[in-house]
């Protein structure tokens, strides 16, 4: 695994540091927080957090335009919470509350956003990704400039479905960025225990698609290769695939003791290449901010946390009249 | 030694054809490859070649010839020397033999046609299922340019059945799209472009190619309205052959009514008529929610009378009678319908008076035109094609159960296809299907008779 000492130093300016920073501090302590949530038995069933992954969505969403679409898997809190998705509102949803995106019907892995783009949240792992390629062959069949935004997991990347769609969204030329979020494991199984070639970026080769591997914890490099694969795909290109080298810290899901890695491999992470401390560590450096400074942003983070968390709790449960609500749409 | 040369079956359901071309006279030699003429069926134009060495003998069936049954003789091949006239058998008369195996269907559109609500002096025209589907199509697309149609050979083959016939034309490579093989793929694919607010229709070429797909039409495209409470709207038709076709064997064979029937999200229709098909169709594009349309490929060539009314529309969710009667009540949908209506004929003709109920959608089911009908006749006989195992018929009889126990006087039939894989001998394949003579008795039994 790439170490921090080699990420590329560039230009980028105090603003935008502070705003990664933000953004991914943001993602971070609203998962500390579910999981808190999930502990006191607030939110049910499956959580899966994001935490260490941050980077990833962060850096991607910084060169999205207007209309621009994004979908994942049941890994979707950061995703939401980056593409500008209300705290309050995911929070609500993971606890089943009548005030959450999906009125309570849809809980930590079916949310949706009409008005961000966001399309789910989806529970069938590598699901999303043909649909993802749908949004792109709208984007096309509309003449619109936009970019759809397909991120799965390195299990996803074993899935048939992922094949047929980059076989569809080659041929067709469509505008898809195909993000490999790669953790290193599905569930259990290490990506050297189910995938026979380790490069996932790689697989598109044999349908004329164009991929690279990138560090997926260095917001940076994130955001380059994002600039790189927009322009390839809004200047008409076809799509393009971006491995991004990443590592979550917690478990599968909340159930999960994550016994197939040990304590010390988790550790080395956190402390080397952590994707908010890196951030932390170049705005101290760069003499951009103060500790005092940080400290303000961190505080002002968690009260927006505690805040979303307040409501979500706060929020009322469904009527029971909801059952039987939002199954068609009425014709217009 | 003369050789007759038969009117080839050019596809599993072919029983006649158009002999639209020949492409070699009486004289002349032909040998093994050599193409003698055209065949049209209801599906393509196909080439017919020579098996046998010999000379054009005679040409019976002209060219231009339509409706010219399967293993009719079309010409006599003879050899170097012989005549025409040594031919012993009269050739002529050979010529109208059909097929060895008899007609599939029993014609019966002559049942009283009664709740069509149409305005008086409606005119009609006889249509193909086939061109029903395709104008259904067609006028929507004309209508709306976010509909486009998806599927495997859609484009320039013109349909692997031919529904599409002439859309690539009209429409253009942008919206008439042909596939890869791929359905999973293209499945979720149009899903994802329904969800951005286009009007995917998706074809499968046949709904066994569609179980691939199956996690897309049902975790995706039903379940998303619901999971992301009411935000999502997925506006997508799946359409494609479904049941038995004709000796297509146990994987070409699966009737899916009842999997997608019971599914919350999903609308589900399955019609007969071709006007029911034209209807339903066009409302199944304009509905904002995902539909499934079950169509049967037996009956794509199959005529009917389609009203000649300005974009003709058939609601979903609503049953059709097809016949009036008071002894008993017959419940059936799609192909199943015929088999109904031909027994409905018969037991007439033994003063057994049946009404007979056309589902035509299975969900939203209108079972309340079913309990109504059976609050009158007191018996009902269910009619499908699929497995018996929580069938259609199943369900009917279950609410009929709950909603008209005390109306009943005897206990519901269930008539469904056989609890076996579809086998591929013709005899056994007829055996697991329903059959008229089934209608027939089940009624008789159900009226005590």
């Amino acid at each position: 695994m790439a170490a921090a000492k080699t990420r590329k130093k560039s230009n980028v300016s105090k603003e935008e540091l502070l705003g990664f920073y933000r953004e991914m501090l943001l993602i971070r302590r609203f998962e500390e927080k579910a999981g808190q949530l999930y502990g006191m038995g607030q939110i049910g069933g499956f959580c899966h957090l994001y935490i260490g992954q941050e980077a990833i969505v962060v850096g991607l969403e910084s060169n999205t335009i207007e209309g621009d679409q994004r979908i994942t898997s049941y890994r979707d809190h950061g995703h939401m919470l980056a593409c500008g998705m209300d705290p309050k509102g995911v929070m609500a949803e993971l606890t089943g509350r009548i005030g959450g995106y999906s009125r309570g019907k849809g809980g930590s892995m079916h949310m949706f956003s009409n008005e961000k783009k966001f399309y789910g949240g989806n529970g069938i792992v590598g699901a999303q990704v043909p649909i993802g390629a749908g949004l792109a062959f709208a984007n096309k069949y509309r003449g619109n400039n936009n970019v759809s935004f397909a991120y799965f997991g390195d299990g996803a990347a074993n899935q048939g479905q992922v094949y047929e769609t980059y076989n569809m969204a080659s041929l067709w030329k469509l505008p898809c960025i195909f993000v490999i979020e790669n953790n290193q494991y599905a569930m259990g199984t290490s990506l050297q225990r189910a995938s026979s070639t380790p490069d996932l970026y790689t697989r598109g080769e044999a349908f004329g698609i164009p991929g690279e591997a990138v560090d997926g914890m260095d917001v940076l490099a994130v955001k380059a290769a994002g600039a790189k694969a927009l322009d390839h795909c809004r200047a008409g290109n076809g799509p393009y695939i971006l491995e991004m080298n990443t590592y979550r810290y917690r478990g599968h899901s909340m159930s999960d003791p994550a016994k197939y890695r040990t304590r010390e491999e988790v550790q080395k992470v956190r402390e080397e290449r952590d994707p908010i401390d890196h951030i932390r560590d170049m705005l101290l450096t760069g003499k951009h901010s103060t500790e005092d400074d940080l400290k303000a942003i961190d505080k002002a983070i968690k009260k927006t946390v505690t805040e979303a968390a307040d409501y979500a709790i706060a929020s009322p449960e469904p009527e029971l009249s909801e059952l039987w609500t939002d199954i068609y749409a009425e014709a217009e | 030694m003369a050789i007759n040369i038969l009117m080839p079956a050019l596809s599993p359901t072919m029983e006649e054809g158009n002999l639209s071309k020949w492409l070699v006279a009486e004289g002349d030699t032909v040998k093994s490859g050599d193409v003698m003429c055209e065949i049209e069926t209801d599906k393509a134009t196909m080439e017919f070649e020579a098996v046998d060495e010999g000379i054009i003998g005679k040409i019976v069936v002209p060219e231009g010839s339509e409706g010219v049954k399967v293993n009719a003789v079309i010409a006599v091949l003879i050899e170097e020397g012989e005549s025409v006239d040594d031919v012993a058998e009269p050739i002529a008369a050979s010529a109208i033999v059909t097929a060895a195996a008899e007609p599939v269907v029993a014609e019966s559109v002559s049942a009283v046609v009664v709740e069509q609500d149409l305005p008086e002096g409606t005119t009609f025209k006889s249509t193909t299922v086939r061109e029903a589907i395709c104008d259904a199509m067609s006028e929507e697309m004309r209508r709306n340019p976010d509909v486009f149609l998806m599927g495997e050979e859609v484009a320039e083959y013109q349909g692997a059945y031919k529904i599409s016939q002439g859309m690539l034309d009209e429409f253009g490579e942008k919206r008439v799209i042909d596939t890869p093989i791929t359905e999973h793929g293209f499945t979720g694919l149009a899903v994802g472009a329904a969800f951005a607010g286009l009007s995917p229709i998706v074809e499968f070429m046949t709904w066994n190619f569609a179980m691939q797909a199956i996690d897309q039409i049902i975790n995706s495209a039903a379940k998303t309205r619901y999971m992301s409470g009411g935000q999502m709207t997925c506006p997508i038709v799946f359409r494609g052959a479904n049941g038995a076709a004709a000796r297509v064997g146990a994987q070409h064979s699966h009737d899916y009514a009842t999997w997608y029937a019971q599914v919350p999200g999903l609308k589900v229709v399955m019609p007969y008529s071709a006007s029911d098909y034209k209807g339903l169709m066009k409302s199944a594009i304009r509905d904002p929610n995902p539909v499934v349309v079950l169509e049967n490929e037996m009956l794509y060539g199959r005529s009917f009378d389609v009203p000649e009314i300005e974009d003709y529309t058939v609601p979903i969710g609503k049953a059709r009678i097809w016949r009036q009667g008071d002894d008993v009540t017959i419940v059936s949908f799609g192909i199943g319908m015929q088999y109904a209506l031909a027994a409905a004929d018969k037991l007439a003709e033994e003063g057994i008076s049946a009404e007979v109920i056309d589902l035509r959608s299975l969900r939203p089911m209108d079972t309340e035109t079913v309990v109504k009908s059976v609050m009158k006749t007191n018996r009902c006989v269910t009619v499908e094609e699929g497995f018996p195992v929580a069938s259609i018929g199943g369900h009917i009889s279950a609410t009929l159960m709950q909603e008209a126990f005390d109306y009943l006087d005897a206990p519901v039939i269930n008539l469904a296809g056989k609890d076996v894989p579809m086998p591929y001998a013709a005899n056994l394949e007829k055996l697991a299907l329903v059959t008229t003579e089934e209608v027939i008795s089940s009624v008789k039994s159900v009226t005590y008779r």
